[in-house]
């Protein structure tokens, strides 16, 4: 049974509807992505789901618990890390923590949150004095305080340094691997292709696509590109004859091999058959970024 | 330790972490008591005031001065960067609802300013010879009716200043008439018609007449405790009416 069901919410600010019939369903132990550009309605939707924002129209359930009916219980078995929320400034990590905690009918132990989270030598330290990767792993920390079993976490690594990132990526995954499902909400491909299992991507306020991030590519186009430099001449019909391969150009010394299914293997054979060496060989896949120019019909950035 | 206590601990570790605020909120009440009495034609009995010692009409002034400090200065302040931090918004996802916050800053206040005024009391008692109050109840319910008006005049700014550094500005504005209608320049009994009259019907005027009833041993004029009961009910209804807690 899905953990988190969304069907066809509505959500309206005045005239402008920011999110229009959008449903999705989010399976126990996942990783979920809501992949869109700024504005497309990603922050509201998880804000229906958290029960801070009231829906317009449509249903949902979290644990089988309608946030707009059951805000009590649904607030123990949901954590959310918000974008843009501080604390207090003079507030320490271990005191946020024990606070927070108090707030729980089952907290976790925050000690041993803070261990996972690398946090534990900042326990004495204000939240002024932290720094940007600190203050998102301390939020996560928060939202995980009272053991739930949904995480809601939103644009998470924004404004973090590449490294920080990738280090709030690895976190992501063991918070998943102690069993709480996730829901992510991001702007950025290469973390929705990294950690979702599923992505929900949206535009506009609306549910463009559903599907796993190599579902997604292949949806678009499974178009694939080789580039290399043939140590010795090489008759391009020999490539051409090849099943897989749709075309095969010349650019200077490098040859440009277009086609689809088993691409790789298919032109290695041939080269090797003909004793031909691939030089500064390079793989092109359509990535996500093409796939959601493709669903979307325009960049995330723009 | 249950949500509240836990709150209302932490809020008052995060207070005393702010040593200008310390120092302004419960230092410089007694400080200013002190420096009062210090000067010889305080502690004179003076013809204008009927007889009275300006230090004795000091005493009630200055305790209603650490509730418009909490009030003014601390609370409205307090709420208006946690609004604009974000740091209810968050609270709001966890079982503890953000009005928990609320109750515990009222109460860190209330035992706070109960705490300077106890101090001003036995400094004045002590150091200067200031009866103690001879009307003990009646002083505690002019005490809570001045506290409550102030603490709805604080939340009532804390609910329309746009972020903290709004707050704190208008809460400076309002401490200063508020004050001046106390009797912090001009005590009440020093004060042409004019001017107390108006003194009458400020939330601090009114406690601080309520105040030096209960010391001379009466209870407070009907007057009075409606004007702080209706500052409470005016001030506390706009404050619901434009509280935001985001």
């Amino acid at each position: 049974m899905a953990i988190i069901e969304v069907d066809g919410l509505v959500k309206r600010y005045g005239d402008h509807t920011a999110v229009d019939g959008v449903s999705f369903a989010v399976e126990q132990g996942e990783i979920f992505g809501i992949l869109g550009p700024n504005g497309a309605g990603k922050t509201t939707t998880v804000e229906c789901v958290e029960g801070l924002r009231t829906r317009d129209g449509g249903a949902i359930r979290v644990c089988g618990i309608d946030p707009r009916e059951d805000s009590a219980e649904l607030r123990e078995l949901l954590g959310a890390q918000l974008q843009e929320s501080e604390l207090p400034e003079k507030l320490k990590v271990g005191e946020a923590m024990e606070l927070y905690s108090s707030f729980y009918r089952e907290p976790a132990d925050w000690r041993e949150l803070l261990a996972t989270l690398n946090l534990t030598d900042k326990i004495g330290a204000q939240f002024r004095r932290l720094s940007g990767g600190q203050k998102q792993r301390l939020s996560i920390a928060l939202a995980l305080v009272g053991n739930p079993r949904v995480a809601v976490l939103d644009e998470l690594t924004t404004g973090l340094d590449p490294q920080a990132r990738r280090d709030t990526w690895s976190l992501i995954e063991t918070i998943r691997d102690r069993g709480v499902t996730i829901l992510l909400v991001t702007h950025f491909m290469e973390e929705a292709e990294r950690l979702c299992d599923r992505i929900a991507v949206i535009d506009s306020g609306r549910l463009v696509a559903l599907d796993s991030p190599a579902g997604l590519v292949a949806k678009v186009d499974d178009r694939q590109r080789l580039r290399f430099r043939p140590s010795a001449p090489l008759d391009h019909a020999l490539l051409t004859a090849l099943p897989e391969v749709t075309s095969v150009e010349r650019a200077g010394s490098q040859l440009v091999v277009t086609g689809t299914g088993n691409l790789l293997h298919a032109v290695t054979t041939v080269l090797a058959r003909n004793q031909v060496i691939a030089a500064d060989l390079r793989v092109d896949q359509t990535s996500l970024d093409d796939a959601f120019v493709a669903l979307t019909g325009r960049s995330i950035d723009s | 330790m249950s949500a509240l206590s836990r709150l209302t601990a932490t809020e008052t570790r995060l207070f005393f972490r702010e040593p200008v605020g310390v120092f302004f909120v419960l230092a410089f009440p007694p400080l200013l008591l002190v420096i009062l009495g210090a000067i010889p034609a305080m502690r004179e009995p003076d013809t204008d005031l009927g007889g009275t010692r300006p230090i004795t009409l000091y005493v009630p002034i200055i305790i209603v001065m650490g509730l418009a400090l909490f009030a003014l200065n601390v609370l409205s302040q307090m709420f208006a960067t946690y609004r604009e931090k974000g740091v209810l918004r968050r609270m709001r996802t966890t079982p503890v609802k953000p009005q928990a916050m609320l109750g515990a800053q009222l109460l860190m206040s209330t035992i706070l300013s109960i705490a300077t005024m106890l101090a001003v009391l036995l400094i004045g008692w002590l150091a200067f010879d200031v009866g103690l109050p001879r009307q003990l109840p009646a002083y505690l319910v002019g005490y809570v009716l001045a506290a409550l008006a102030m603490f709805a005049l604080g939340l009532l700014v804390a609910s329309v200043a746009p972020n903290g550094r709004a707050a704190g500005g208008i809460g400076m504005l309002l401490f200063f008439p508020v004050m001046f209608f106390a009797g912090l320049w001009v005590p009440r009994d020093a004060m042409n018609d004019v001017l107390r009259t108006i003194s009458d019907f400020t939330p601090l005027g009114a406690g601080v007449q309520s105040l030096q009833d209960a010391t001379a041993g009466h209870w407070p004029q009907l007057l009075h405790v409606a004007v702080m009961l209706g500052w409470t009910v005016a001030a506390g209804g706009l404050a619901a009416r434009y509280f935001r807690w985001e």
